[in-house]
């Protein structure tokens, strides 16, 4: 059932806030890929962010987790803001650790560790990073294995596994941490066209959990099924955003409308 | 003739055996020593190079750069002549008596600081060699810098740089005869004293190159299980099994 539809989500004064973006600006030298943007997260929505190549989508979600350093610019994770020094740099490393250590990611190339297993990948970060006993993470790294189809794949190198088992394990590792929020980097964009369906299935049954997601994508119709809010970025802003109703059914800017025509 | 040569080269006196290898463990031990040295200051050494500041950059692009121009043997006797002249006139001048520099810590000292640079280079070409989207997942899951070094960095280096650091092992097995110079009883003076006392030339030099060779071949079985443990996980290009 898509969630636009769902009839029991909290209103959203009572959700807290699980990622809010101020103002935000990225420059790479002289060019500026966001411009200013504003993007708040609550707790169980999920956020789609669509736009052509180069439209700074993926700068965006990187920023969050400062994977990109902001050239301008608010994150506050959870209530938490990122302090940054007035040069912009981050002011703790430790602090963006911490945040980082909440923020489930998933890659458009996978990024799964090649000399660990599959089981490996898992507890990688629970074990060494977060302190949680080991077999604990285990038990909690095989439940996730299976619920993404790769119980029998535990003690598999990444490399002997198809692009969409990849994904799916990265999926189980980002959710292995227990995060308080999900960013996905064009989760099927690496992925031969016959396996994007399965990593899709798994993200659907992420955001129909209720999970706080921020999701970058080339799939329209999937953001328009899971998302219950979309963001069309064009040239380093947001051009026009809403429900996936509005956006993908009456897009209002003209650029949208060319955009939603081309990847038709 | 055979007899002969049994005999010259018995392990018990009067044959020389026994002193050729003590003369062999001597260097495998001076050649371990400096090759942990190398490796040490190898990885801090490319990761100062590759992530460190500019000052740092800068001292590691002299020392690898002077310490590869300059021929092991001129540093061995910059190291074990000069350098212990300089101490001594130091520590004289504040009072302190004159110390001797045994030529076995001399040989673990100078060999590496000259692995040392070269492994600066293997390692950092290692480093290079790993996928940046692994290294960028450990940070973007809050790994410190040091954990994802050790944890995820260098691991994944160390299948590219096995080769690199193989080749380097047995330099530093040979560059150890670079010794015989400052009287230091590694394999090759022991060697040349046996022969010289025996006359035995051909006998003795001859036996020296078989346990060099042999350090070799042993070498070369233990990379290759080294480096089969470190791909493991990738899928093997060629052969590399």
């Amino acid at each position: 059932m898509p969630r636009e539809m769902e009839p029991a989500r909290m209103a959203d004064a009572v959700r807290p806030e699980a990622i809010r973006v101020e103002g935000l600006r990225k420059a790479f030298g002289p060019l500026e890929v966001l411009k200013g943007v504003d993007l708040t997260a609550r707790q169980g929505d999920v956020v789609a962010i669509i736009g052509g190549s180069g439209s700074g989508k993926s700068t965006l979600l990187r920023c969050i987790n400062f994977l990109e350093t902001p050239t301008a610019g608010r994150i506050v994770v959870a209530g938490e803001e990122i302090r940054c020094r007035a040069d912009g740099t981050p002011a703790s490393r430790r602090q963006i650790e911490g945040v980082r250590r909440t923020l489930g990611m998933v890659f458009q190339q996978f990024n799964l560790w090649s000399h660990r297993t599959i089981l490996e990948n898992l507890i990688e970060v629970p074990v060494h990073v977060l302190g949680v006993p080991r077999d604990q993470a285990v038990d909690r790294a095989r439940r996730l294995l299976a619920r993404v189809g790769l119980a029998d794949k535990e003690a598999a190198y990444p490399a002997f596994l198809s692009g969409g088992q990849q994904q799916r394990a990265a999926i189980a590792r980002a959710l292995a941490i227990e995060p308080r929020a999900m960013l996905f980097d064009e989760p099927t964009s690496a992925l031969d066209p016959e396996l994007v369906g399965e990593v899709l299935a798994v993200i659907r049954d992420l955001a129909a959990e209720g999970r706080t997601m921020i999701l970058v994508t080339h799939e329209m119709k999937f953001a328009r099924e899971v998302a219950s809010h979309v963001v069309f970025l064009s040239k380093g802003v947001i051009e026009e955003e809403g429900p996936p109703a509005q956006v993908f059914g009456a897009p209002r800017s003209p650029r949208l409308q060319q955009f939603l025509k081309s990847v038709d | 003739m055979v007899e002969q040569t049994l005999a010259l080269l018995a392990l018990e006196p009067p044959g020389w055996g026994g002193n050729l290898l003590r003369g062999l463990w001597a260097s495998l031990v001076i050649a371990g020593g400096a090759f942990g040295i190398g490796l040490v200051i190898g990885t801090f050494g490319a990761f100062g190079k590759l992530y460190g500041g500019p000052v740092a950059r800068d001292l590691l692009a002299v020392y690898t750069t002077v310490v590869r121009a300059v021929p092991e043997l001129v540093l061995i006797l910059i190291l074990y002549f000069a350098v212990t002249d300089a101490v001594n006139q130091l520590l004289v001048s504040f009072g302190y008596q004159r110390i001797q520099i045994s030529g076995f810590a001399a040989g673990i000292a100078v060999l590496g600081v000259v692995q040392g640079a070269y492994a600066t280079e293997v390692i950092r070409g290692a480093i290079l060699a790993v996928p940046p989207g692994q290294i960028e997942a450990a940070r973007a899951y809050g790994m410190p810098p040091g954990m994802t070094a050790r944890r995820v960095t260098l691991p994944l280096a160390l299948s590219s740089a096995i080769p690199g650091l193989a080749n380097l092992w047995l330099i530093a097995t040979k560059d150890t005869a670079l010794l015989a110079i400052v009287g230091f009883a590694e394999l090759t003076l022991t060697t040349r004293q046996a022969a010289g006392a025996t006359r035995a030339y051909f006998t003795f030099f001859l036996a020296a190159g078989a346990l060099y060779l042999l350090v070799t071949l042993v070498s070369g079985w233990g990379f290759r299980l080294l480096e089969r443990r470190a791909r493991r996980g990738l899928p093997s290009a060629g052969g590399a099994r």
